[in-house]
């Protein structure tokens, strides 16, 4: 008969999540305890004798002052202590490697920027930080890991992103966390982290259809994109090369990063937000025509072509594998690289 | 004359329960006490439906496979368990049936001041109970009862629409209970009655009804919005017609979360009634409870987002949601610790109210530190949408307002009928309902931080253990709710008769007989002295 009380940590953020945790509950045992005690000594001692009525005590400021003022200096505890895990969360570092999850009625599909595909399975090295683009088909999903102590939603319409630097190898729980219709209970799956090795060996096994960028370089031109959008020259449409990350400037004046969102935003809705010097309803909607994870092949596939991706220029695949074990150390390599890709 | 001055317990005195007899003297009343008792028959009726569904899903969850019945069937059960309790019992429970009952009687008035309205928001209440239930009888509702987009306007094929309806129609029935509940407290106090002599049970519902007041419209528009995209297609929250589902969150909590202060606020009201009686002395701190439930109201409007930590939303805008979400709890902290402080030197007695009370400030206080566990950032990222979240809100809405309903329904019971339930069985289910509650929740908070997500039907085979102690918790919690039942009916019949004042409590509903007549008082009571003046009380009697 199995009965866990206490899940398995596998990264420096659940053990630190463990802690607050733990901290949270002595604080609250100590609170209980004090209010409990209290009520039942007064209960034992004040038990009602007779007819004998006691004076009133209308109240004291003093102690009501006290008794907000003390416990809400504690909760400023755990409000900095949850908020600083909170940050660390929401900050991949740059150097992460990318793995891409579309969530659907009711599975995962998951995608590695070396082109390998899996369902409801992720595989994940220890030692190195991993970075997840989260996407939906449908309706809002949660991709929830126990053992690293964290989850986000998976909210159709935009992507989020969420990450961990694993720290111990084993086969962990997935789950879907968001009440998803019929199946929600069986969109799950498993995380196995495994060491760096393991994990090489495990990359060159899958049979893969070349990488994500080919993917989405084939995508593009299937889909036709290609004869208006050309890499290195001007066509009908915008050049690609140098696009990604860099700052666009908008006919009405504005500018955007052409980040993930931009890009999915002008496959989809491509009059929203028109590229100074060019016109609108020029390109068609591909709203319908393509799969999320198809979308997320065509960006990888775009972010290929970014400056920073010509020779030479230190990218994500060639910077290297943070040794971040610790919370400390992973908050040194974000401060160190700047927090911006 | 001569039968008046008979012995009382033999010939009956006129009350609101004799004044008139047969079916249309009761759907037709304008009275406060009757139309009180009309929402005491309709919730339980509700809460006992709300009960079959939750015993359903414990018996489902015994097994970790989902082998009793299919998911969309178990999906049903526990959206139709959420509708129903939250919306046409916790919602309604303490404000229509004791605080309907109470609160002119508290401050000295012959009704409430729209008797005719509140008769309405009966006839509301009970409309949308049936589009309610319609919805269950057709086929069911499987969204949940957030409602969350787009599964609902898009993705589910069950009656959504219906089920909104009624929970739509059923918020209009709180709004003219809140209405008439701040227009009474404000117009209908008996002379000397001030604010700062107010029973503390006013000032709990005067802050509730603020809540419905402003907060249900909010509801109303967000669940017009969903009939609108579902059944017209207008893109307000499904992506692929151009909406933005974390819109519907931000205007669903923005009702949902006040509504749990409309759910708690006024079970908080009844405590520090009964703490008071129990302990025959004033209450500690009175501006202070007063006070905080003001504060409740104010702050719960400011700390939606605390549902929405992992939705994507801004770090700061989490900050901001965090930090009030602390904020928020201080009020209810300081209601325990005065609580607390009003029994030191009392005189304290056990009687089934009591326990209920200690019962009270024991399991509310549990569900308040883990929502603290929640408004932090960091761990709400690990707990949220788990089991722990599950246990957390029903330790308050169970362990808190449910608990101080059946402490004031036994209080005021004796007020209401006139007779006095069985003590002995009042006691004895009282412990099985602490016993059964602990059973049932606790083993959830242990599974939550496991990481079992809420709304599973199959669950992975290691959490079997913990779900079977919920499900025989769930069972004995039951009993424990159907007890009472079975003896406040028996009472009606063969309960002693109560007396004006069987607790020897303070209080303008105390100095009436039991049970009251149509009017409440024979004449306009003056009020000369504060509220829970027990000592006062007794200094009378030894002068």
């Amino acid at each position: 008969m199995q009965l866990p009380l206490w899940p398995e940590a596998a990264s420096a953020v659940a053990t630190e999540v463990d802690h607050l945790y733990i901290y949270l509950t002595l604080v609250s045992v100590v609170m209980s305890v004090l209010i409990f005690g209290t009520i039942f000594i007064f209960a034992i001692k004040y038990r009602r004798r007779g007819d004998e009525v006691p004076q009133p005590i209308h109240g004291s400021l003093r102690l009501e002052i006290t008794w907000s003022v003390i416990p809400f200096l504690i909760m400023l505890t755990f409000f900095w202590w949850g908020a600083k895990i909170f940050f660390l969360n929401a900050t991949p570092p740059p150097n992460a490697m990318d793995v891409y999850v579309v969530g659907k009625q009711w599975m995962w599909k998951l995608q590695y920027p070396g082109g390998q595909r899996e369902i409801n399975e992720l595989h994940v090295p220890i030692g190195r930080p991993v970075k997840l683009t989260l996407a939906s088909e449908d309706v809002i999903h949660s991709f929830f890991i126990p053992a690293l102590r964290i989850k986000h939603d998976v909210v159709p319409g935009h992507y989020d992103t969420m990450w961990f630097t694993a720290n111990k190898t084993g086969r962990y729980h997935l789950f879907c966390a968001e009440y998803c219709g019929t199946e929600h209970s069986g969109m799950v799956g498993w995380v196995t982290i495994m060491t760096p090795a393991d994990y090489q060996n495990w990359l060159a096994g899958g049979g893969s259809s070349g990488t994500m960028a080919q993917q989405g370089e084939r995508l593009f031109e299937q889909l036709g994109c290609s004869g208006c959008h050309l890499v290195d020259r001007q066509g009908r449409g915008p050049m690609l090369r140098g696009v990604y990350g860099s700052r666009v400037q908008l006919t009405n004046g504005q500018t955007v990063t052409a980040d993930d969102a931009y890009v999915r935003e002008s496959i989809l809705n491509p009059n929203t937000k028109i590229a100074a010097g060019y016109h609108a309803d020029v390109m068609p909607s591909f709203q319908g025509q393509i799969s999320e994870e198809g979308i997320l092949q065509l960006i990888v596939y775009i972010k290929s072509l970014a400056i920073s991706n010509t020779p030479g220029a230190p990218t994500a695949a060639l910077h290297p594998a943070a040794p971040a074990q610790t919370i400390s150390a992973v908050r040194r390599t974000i401060q160190q690289d700047g927090g911006t890709q | 004359m001569s039968t008046v001055l008979q012995a009382p317990e033999t010939i009956e005195t006129p009350n609101y329960l004799n004044a008139e007899y047969g079916w249309k003297s009761w759907l037709f009343t304008t009275d406060h006490k009757r139309i009180a008792v009309l929402y005491l028959i309709s919730i339980s009726a509700m809460f006992a439906l709300g009960g079959i569904f939750a015993m359903l899903i414990r018996l489902e969850l015994l097994t970790p496979q989902g082998d009793l019945v299919t998911s969309d069937t178990y999906n049903k059960f526990f959206t139709m368990h959420g509708v129903v309790m939250i919306f046409f019992f916790l919602v309604p429970s303490i404000p229509a049936t004791l605080g309907n009952f109470l609160i002119p009687m508290m401050i000295g008035a012959k009704d409430l001041a729209f008797p005719r309205i509140n008769l309405l928001s009966w006839y509301i209440y009970v409309a949308g109970a049936i589009f309610a239930l319609a919805s269950i009888v057709m086929g069911g509702v499987d969204t949940g009862w957030t409602f969350y987009t787009p599964f609902s306007t898009t993705y589910s094929n069950t009656f959504v629409i219906t089920a909104a309806t009624g929970v739509f129609i059923a918020g209009f029935s709180s709004i003219l209970t809140g209405l008439n509940f701040i227009v009474t407290v404000h117009k209908m106090r008996a002379p000397g009655m001030t604010w700062g002599r107010l029973p503390l049970f006013v000032w709990a519902n005067y802050a509730t009804a603020l809540i419905q007041v402003l907060g249900t419209p909010v509801l109303a528009i967000t669940l017009a919005l969903i009939a609108l995209e579902r059944g017209f297609h207008i893109g307000i929250f499904d992506p692929a017609i151009g909406g933005d589902p974390i819109l519907f969150q931000h205007m669903f909590w923005f009702y949902s979360h006040p509504a749990v202060y409309i759910m708690i606020l006024p079970g908080m009201g009844v405590i520090s009634e009964l703490v008071t009686c129990f302990s025959r002395k004033g209450i500690f701190g009175y501006s202070f409870i007063a006070g905080s439930s003001l504060g409740i109201a104010i702050i719960g409007f400011l700390v939606w987002g605390h549902h929405m930590f992992v939705t994507g939303m801004s770090m700061y805008a989490g900050l901001y949601f965090s930090l009030l979400s602390m904020f928020v709890a201080v009020p209810s902290a300081i209601k325990v610790f005065n609580w607390t402080a009003t029994m030191y030197r009392g005189s304290i007695s056990y009687e089934t109210p009591m326990l209920y009370v200690f019962g009270f400030i024991g399991l509310f206080t549990i569900g308040g530190l883990t929502g603290l566990f929640l408004a932090t950032l960091g761990v709400d990222v690990h707990v949220t949408d788990t089991y722990f979240v599950v246990a957390h809100f029903h330790y308050v809405m169970v362990g808190g307002m449910v608990v101080a309903y059946l402490g004031g329904l036994h209080f005021w019971w004796p007020k209401i009928t006139g007779k006095m339930y069985p003590e002995g069985w009042g006691k004895f289910s009282a412990l099985l309902v602490f016993v059964g509650f602990n059973l049932t929740f606790f083993p959830q908070f242990i599974l939550g931080y496991l990481g079992q997500p809420r709304r599973y039907h199959a669950y992975a085979p290691e959490f079997q253990v913990l779900n079977v102690m919920s499900t025989a918790g769930a069972s004995v919690l039951g009993l424990g709710f159907l007890i009472p039942l079975i003896y406040f009916l028996w009472s009606l019949r063969y309960g002693k008769a109560a007396g004006n004042n069987p607790w020897g409590a303070k209080g303008l509903e105390w100095t009436t007989q039991s049970p009251p007549t149509t009017f409440n008082f024979d004449e306009t009571p003056i009020v000369t002295e504060e509220a829970y003046a027990y000592a006062k009380h007794e200094e009378a009697h030894v002068g």
